[in-house]
């Protein structure tokens, strides 16, 4: 477990490595790292200072030197695979004990200096980890299709065929606009008893902007992008819940991803909402 | 207990929720600003993180769609929409501005108006001045 890392070449910028870190642990047992490659596609190791422990790996300066990473940054299949493997690693360790993520990358001269920061660190990570302990992030996405913003009701055909065809024609696209927008009303309206069911469960919540399209790849018209922090025992009545959701009205899917390591609830600047139980963030209706 | 299902059914909804499932969109919206800062050796300019997150925030799409549904939450969620606020603010402005100058113009236009009907001999009827300088004020809108 010796690894000797960070071996400064002088003068050369993008000569040499670093230590990327991906996130901290508290009491992880450093076997569950066997076999998981992080960024680079180099192996992670568990750099241990007291109960915490760092999980990192070695990369190469040329990579993720600065002048590296600003244009690295800019290319979304290197941030894919950056982002990926990164969560990877935090995913990998926080099913097996609380983790907490470090921003995607932060990066250390080597082992020691690691070992250094979560000493100096230790009061904010344990902050962290105390909050999150037992607990797991849920995304819940809600999409509208098409058929969800269909007309309940039979429009009304106009009348005679007559000189009162224009006005019957206005009429008609009257209706059809307040109809629609009558059934955007019903989903919204449907959206946010989901989230008021869901959020009962819930240590706190967080709202993600609607996801683009274009990345997303998903056909529906998105509703409502929702993150949940859960304590892990109610973690089957909210998965009951949200699929019941998913059965109750046409063209409407309630789709759940997770578990996630708690990412949505670290570092936002009310992170300690979740400490005062049970409080999602208001939501329209939540009102006093 | 507590030791229960992280490792348990990954997206029961979804069951495709493995790894090789987990969407970009959902990766990078929960990677690219989220996780604890400290600060590392080598500077990493968040800046750049950041301006990478509002870009792929702007790409952010059906946001009037969902203000039809009355889904407007995010409105009074600072860290999401001062942006948009700010442009609603600006239009809200922009509108009042606009009824405001357009109020004043009805008003200057009816005194001159008055002003004309009381002065000029009935001779001198519609057709060139009045007609001339409302048209002026339509585009034109400097006043003061």
């Amino acid at each position: 477990m010796n690894h000797h890392t960070g071996r400064h070449e002088p003068g050369g910028v993008q000569q040499g490595t670093a230590v990327y870190l991906y996130g901290v642990a508290r009491g992880l047992d450093p076997g569950v790292l066997g076999g998981v490659t992080g960024v680079s596609s180099a192996a992670v190791r568990a750099v241990p200072a007291g109960d915490l422990t760092a999980l990192v790996s070695t990369v190469e300066l040329a990579d993720f030197g600065e002048d590296a990473l600003r244009d690295h940054l800019e290319d979304l299949d290197w941030l894919e695979a950056t982002a990926r493997a990164h969560h990877e690693v935090v995913d990998r360790a926080a099913q097996a004990a609380p983790t907490a993520p470090v921003r995607i990358a932060t990066l250390y001269r080597d082992d020691g200096r690691v070992r250094q920061v979560l000493q100096e660190q230790h009061a904010q990570f344990t902050r962290v980890l105390d909050l999150i302990s037992g607990r797991a992030e849920w995304g819940v996405k809600i999409y509208a299709h098409s058929e969800a913003f269909e007309t309940c009701e039979p429009e009304p055909r106009p009348r005679t065929a007559g000189g009162r065809t224009g006005t019957a024609y206005l009429r008609r696209r009257q209706a059809e606009r307040r109809s629609r927008q009558d059934a955007s009303r019903r989903v919204g309206d449907y959206a946010q008893s989901v989230h008021e069911r869901l959020i009962q469960y819930a240590r706190a919540s967080r709202r993600h902007p609607p996801q683009d399209q274009r990345l997303s790849g998903h056909a529906g018209v998105p509703v409502l992008n929702m993150a949940y922090l859960l304590d892990d025992e109610h973690t089957k009545e909210f998965l009951d819940t949200a699929r019941r959701a998913d059965a109750e009205l046409t063209g409407v899917d309630v789709e759940v991803t997770g578990p996630w390591p708690p990412y949505s609830f670290i570092d936002t600047t009310d992170t300690a909402a979740g400490d005062r139980g049970g409080g999602g963030r208001p939501g329209r209706g939540e009102a006093p | 207990m507590s030791e229960m299902p992280y490792t348990g059914a990954r997206g029961p909804i979804r069951p495709a929720g493995e790894r090789t499932g987990t969407s970009l969109a959902d990766l990078l919206e929960r990677i690219l600003d989220k996780g604890i800062v400290i600060v590392g050796d080598i500077r990493v300019n968040l800046l750049d993180i950041e301006l990478l997150t509002v870009k792929l925030r702007l790409l952010v799409a059906s946001v009037d769609r969902a203000k039809e549904m009355g889904i407007d939450w995010w409105e009074h969620d600072p860290s999401l929409s001062s942006r948009a606020r700010a442009e609603v603010e600006a239009a809200e402005q922009r509108d009042r501005l606009e009824h405001d100058r357009l109020a004043e113009e009805n008003r200057l236009l009816r005194e001159r108006l008055a002003a004309l009907e009381a002065a000029a001999p009935p001779a001198r009827q519609v057709g060139d001045r009045p007609a001339g300088s409302s048209g002026e004020a339509g585009h034109g809108g400097q006043e003061g």
